[in-house]
């Protein structure tokens, strides 16, 4: 009886297994996988699930005949949660590919089931250089920012303009030791110096005692490699602390604007940091970023605007190649290149990292902003080519012979 | 395997001022501690949701200057008021049921609540929090010579010591602190006394709250005004009140400024640990004398 | 005499032929998810419902084996029966050093002191470099079964956990119903009539704490396999929170109880998931609710109100009243 029952699963699977150019399930299904609670939820969340939904209306619902379907998931930034929905979205649910997923650890999870099951993930939220280094995988795109493009955006920049010795505070997990670790590279490439460095428990809430620390070390840079919560109690922090006023400058790694918004502009102006959009940039920018606007009532973040660049890009690919098998569709997506209202003439390396223009902002003064949300000067752009240079050999088997 | 353990030493006038910002972080442990400790003492009800209430009390502040522009300093009062209206509510709605059972279902219970008003919180206001400005009398700071000691925080050492000595006082030495301790051991008696016993284990509970919601306010200004505020420091919180002594207000005190100092060296000699170093205490302090510095065995 | 006799026993078997039709109605990971859960409430229970001590730190053991099995399948290679000991050993070790330390106290302070060690454990679990702070061990391998048995197939896989726990399961209704079992509930019905009778009352307790310790070390070992996954989230102490719920919704000291609060919150947890903060809103209204109105659990209600000659025998959780309630700390 249990053998009747095994074949005939077994015959069931065999026969769901997808041809290789043929829309699998008589549909394209995208899957929005992002922190809709916490800590990430005001750059990536609902916003993020807007942005697919545009994308996929203004690319007029249907790929090929076949219909677009879109569903979205919270995974809590916990690595288990992130796995169990994947698993399940792959196995049970017929999505096509994952797209946005903040919070390296669990970005690093999904790509692992992702080049399991030879399905897609679109990585907009996460910023771990690993996704296109030792982890790389061929059905996946890393679309918006890493680790590799801050550095290289505030590390050199910052050290260009005379900010060559810098004291790290550093957030202790894994997230912020890579950051402090790739910045400190490039620092010391570009001449400067690092002088000492503090590692703080992830939700500190008091810093005061890091910033004597960094004010003792007569640094003239503060990197902050932190993110969310710890990020924004440091700057406001050292603005208590009077870090500016003695003569230090504090370098934002991994800021955004949703943090600016929540910090003001008392405490946070000439910050100095990288991003990869900005809502107030140009007229394209500017007229997406209204559709967001109206409806969830806040500008864009650069990982929604990223999200809508992927699933625009994905959905080309498929339409060109006809197939949503995922090796078959990353290939046409490195093969095409990108270009949208957020980037021109970007194109897909192999490793699967998407190269694109970065920008260097500085917060402006209160007195220099007109209102809610116009809170950056664009001080230089930084070319794709230059911010996404490695500090050493490729280490994705992909390049690598 | 084990070379994550570090030390690193600093010099000596960078040690001065660590000391004193570990003091300040102290002041801040023993006023925020206070409520749990007049709470459990008096009531022995394990308020988990003491952290939430914390956030109330920030909150309350932030929403009462952005929407009636009712700045810092009336906000000092009015949110602690507010916010211990609502755990009056919350003590006649849910605690009252629980008295006679174990406190640990207290604990269960006030957990449920601090799950409650921190899913709703988060749904309504997202995680990245609020900003809210120091006061303009108390920004700035001076030059110690081996530190600049910004003026709020000196503020917060001030209160801190006020509102700690007020409450001892009041519990310990006035005829209402009598009373109150009195109910706690013998309710019966003292109702019989004609003392409204139901009223003033309320009014106690509502203080508590109240206590909470002010460091809450105190807090807002340097600390993220974010509905995870309160569940990051709760079990800090607790762990002062175990080492202190539950039930013990002088212990709360004390043990919120020594475990400050010492979270404050520990950030200088190893950083990494000093999440950590307290509930290395609080098991010590456990293990050797359960009922805390200053607790009487319950 | 065994709980309800041959109600029991129908009941038991009724559930094992649906545990082993499951995988073919509901999606297989999600019930392989309840069984860890189940397993580790069950264990959990041990503790709390006939000891009377509520540990606020049993993530640790279920934390710590998840690790261990991932870092020995994954970097030394073991097979996965070798990987569950490994994980299953370190976490019975764990509970004796935690327990020596911890049983000699009660109530509060028992509990404030499994949390204690529970951070500390959460502590080394985030600076040691083998478990990749909160990246956590990715991609275990499932291998192969003694060698045999493919365990990446999800059917072979579910069959193994079930196997598992059952195994774990009927265990504790042994130990329960054993004369051990007896010394344990007249240590908790009155701890100094049963040191008058000569039983060192520490030693029982120690024990039961060490086997607890252990089951839900297997629970985590399992769960590590099963996702492939070993992160930070399985030694947080919200783990430890998320137990007590489990087995508080179920009906502490019932023997079905943590099994049945286990798949009401996963699955909750699973079909909520699109409501994002609600998801913690919602736990926060099952805690107060079962506190208030709902102390026996779901197990709890159901024997007392729908099979009539349990009702003489199911009351008030009173086990964890009455060693807060004597006052020794």
């Amino acid at each position: 009886m249990r053998i009747a029952i095994l074949t005939g699963v077994a015959a069931i699977l065999a026969l769901a297994a997808p041809a290789s150019a043929e829309i699998s399930g008589d549909a394209v299904k995208l899957g929005v996988l992002n922190d809709m609670s916490s800590l990430y939820a005001d750059i990536s969340g609902a916003g993020s699930v807007e942005a697919a939904r545009m994308a996929i209306a203004d690319f007029g619902g249907t790929v090929n005949g076949k219909k677009i379907e879109l569903i979205s998931a919270d995974h809590q930034n916990k690595p288990d949660v992130g796995s169990a929905i994947a698993n399940q979205w792959f196995d049970n649910d017929g999505v096509d590919a994952i797209v946005d997923v903040p919070t390296s650890s669990v970005a690093l999870a999904v790509q692992q089931i992702a080049r399991t099951k030879g399905k897609v993930f679109l990585i907009s939220g996460a910023a771990s250089s690993d996704l296109t280094g030792k982890a790389c995988s061929p059905t996946s795109v890393h679309w918006t920012y890493d680790t590799v493009a801050l550095a290289n955006g505030t590390g050199s920049a910052v050290v260009k303009a005379g900010g060559d010795t810098w004291f790290f505070l550093t957030a202790d997990y894994a997230f912020g030791h890579a950051l402090e670790r790739d910045t400190s590279k490039v620092v010391e490439a570009s001449g400067g110096k690092v002088v000492g460095k503090v590692r703080a428990p992830l939700n500190t809430a008091d810093f005061s005692s890091f910033l004597l620390q960094a004010q003792a070390s007569k640094a003239k840079i503060i990197g902050l490699a932190n993110a969310g919560g710890d990020t924004i109690n440091s700057i406001k922090q050292a603005g208590e602390f009077g870090i500016v006023e003695g003569g230090q400058n504090l370098a934002g790694l991994l800021v955004f604007i949703t943090d600016i918004h929540s910090l003001g502009l008392q405490a946070a102006h000439g910050l100095q940091l990288t991003e990869a959009f900005y809502w107030d940039q140009n007229d394209q920018t500017r007229a997406w970023s209204k559709r967001c606007l109206d409806k969830m009532k806040r500008e864009p973040s650069m990982v929604q605007a990223g999200v809508y660049g992927a699933v625009t890009h994905y959905l080309n690919a498929i339409k060109a190649t006809g197939s949503d098998d995922g090796p078959t569709v990353v290939k046409q997506m490195k093969v095409m290149p990108v270009n949208d209202f957020m980037t021109k003439n970007g194109k897909i390396r192999e490793d699967g990292r998407l190269v694109r223009d970065m920008y260097l902002f500085e917060v402006k003064a209160p007195s220099e902003s007109k209102g809610a949300w116009d809170y950056y000067k664009q001080i230089a752009v930084i070319p794709g080519e230059e911010a996404f240079k490695l500090p050493g050999p490729n280490e994705c088997p992909l390049v690598k012979g | 395997m084990f070379d994550f353990i570090h030390l690193t030493i600093p010099p000596a006038p960078a040690l001065f001022a660590q000391l004193l910002v570990g003091l300040i972080n102290g002041a801040f442990y023993a006023m925020l501690s206070l409520g749990l400790a007049v709470i459990f003492g008096l009531l022995n009800i394990i308020n988990f949701a003491h952290g939430a209430q914390y956030m109330l009390g920030a909150f309350c502040a932030w929403f009462l200057l952005n929407t009636l522009g009712i700045g810092y300093w009336p906000a000092l009062v009015l949110a602690p008021l507010i916010v211990g209206v609502v755990g009056i509510a919350i003590e006649r709605l849910f605690l009252r049921h629980i008295y006679r059972l174990d406190p640990l279902y207290g604990l269960l219970l006030t957990f449920g609540l601090a799950l409650i008003i921190e899913g709703v919180f988060r749904q309504q206001y997202g995680s990245s929090g609020q900003p809210y400005a120091i006061p303009p009398e108390l920004r700035g700071g001076r030059n110690l010579g081996f530190m600049f000691l910004p003026n709020y925080r000196a503020w917060v050492i001030i209160v801190s010591l006020a509102v700690c000595l007020a409450t001892w006082f009041t519990i310990e030495r006035t005829r209402l602190g009598a009373y109150l301790r009195a109910a706690t051991e013998n309710p019966v008696l003292v109702q019989a006394f004609g003392i409204n016993v139901p009223r003033m284990i309320t009014l106690t509970y509502g203080t508590g709250v109240a206590l909470a919601a002010l460091a809450g306010v105190m807090a807002a200004p340097i600390y993220q005004v974010s509905p995870l505020m309160g569940s990051n420091i709760i079990i800090v919180v607790f762990a002062v009140v175990v080492i202190g002594g539950m039930g013990s207000i002088l212990g709360a005190i004390v043990s919120g400024f020594t475990l400050g100092l010492v979270e404050g060296l520990t950030k200088v000699f190893y950083p990494e640990a000093s999440n950590t170093v307290i509930f290395v205490i609080m098991a010590l302090v456990l293990l050797v004398k359960p009922a805390g510095f200053f607790g009487q065995a319950r | 005499m065994s709980r309800g006799g041959d109600a029991g026993r129908i009941l038991t078997a009724v559930l094992i032929v649906l545990a082993l039709a499951a995988p073919f109605v509901f999606y297989p990971v999600f019930v392989m998810e309840a069984l860890c859960f189940a397993l580790f409430a069950c264990a959990f229970n041990l503790l709390i419902g006939y000891v009377g001590l509520l540990s606020f730190g049993h993530a640790a053991f279920f934390g710590s084996a998840a690790y261990i099995t991932a870092h020995t399948v994954k970097v030394w290679g073991l097979p996965p029966e070798l990987g569950i000991l490994a994980g299953v050993a370190v976490a019975a070790i764990l509970g004796t050093a935690f327990g020596w330390l911890a049983i000699r106290r009660q109530g509060i302070y028992f509990a404030m002191i499994t949390l204690a060690l529970a951070q500390m454990i959460y502590f080394v679990a985030l600076q040691v470099p083998f478990t990749h702070g909160e990246d956590g061990i990715q991609a275990v391998p499932r291998g192969r079964l003694f060698g045999v048995i493919d365990l990446d197939d999800t059917l072979t896989m579910y069959y193994f956990v079930l196997a598992v726990f059952l195994l774990g399961f009927s265990l504790i209704v042994r130990t329960i119903n054993s004369p051990f079992g007896q010394v344990i509930k007249a240590i908790r019905e009155n701890e100094p009539r049963a040191v008058s009778l000569g039983y060192h009352a520490d030693h029982y307790k120690l024990v039961v704490f060490i086997l607890s310790a252990a089951l839900s070390g297997l629970a985590g070992s399992l769960k590590s396999l099963v996702f492939q996954l070993a992160s930070l989230t399985d030694v947080e102490w919200t783990m430890s929170g998320w137990v007590v719920l489990m087995t508080l919704v179920g009906g502490l000291g019932t023997v079905l109880g943590p099994v049945v609060g286990a798949f009401f919150l996963v699955a909750m947890q699973h079909y909520l998931a699109q409501l994002g903060s609600w998801v913690t809103v919602v736990q926060g209204v099952i805690f107060i609710f079962c506190v208030l109105v709902f102390r026996r659990g779901i197990v709890g209600l159901i024997a007392t109100y729908a099979v009539p000659r349990l009702r003489t025998q199911a009351r008030e959780p009173s086990a964890v009243g009455d060693a807060a309630a004597r006052g020794t700390p």
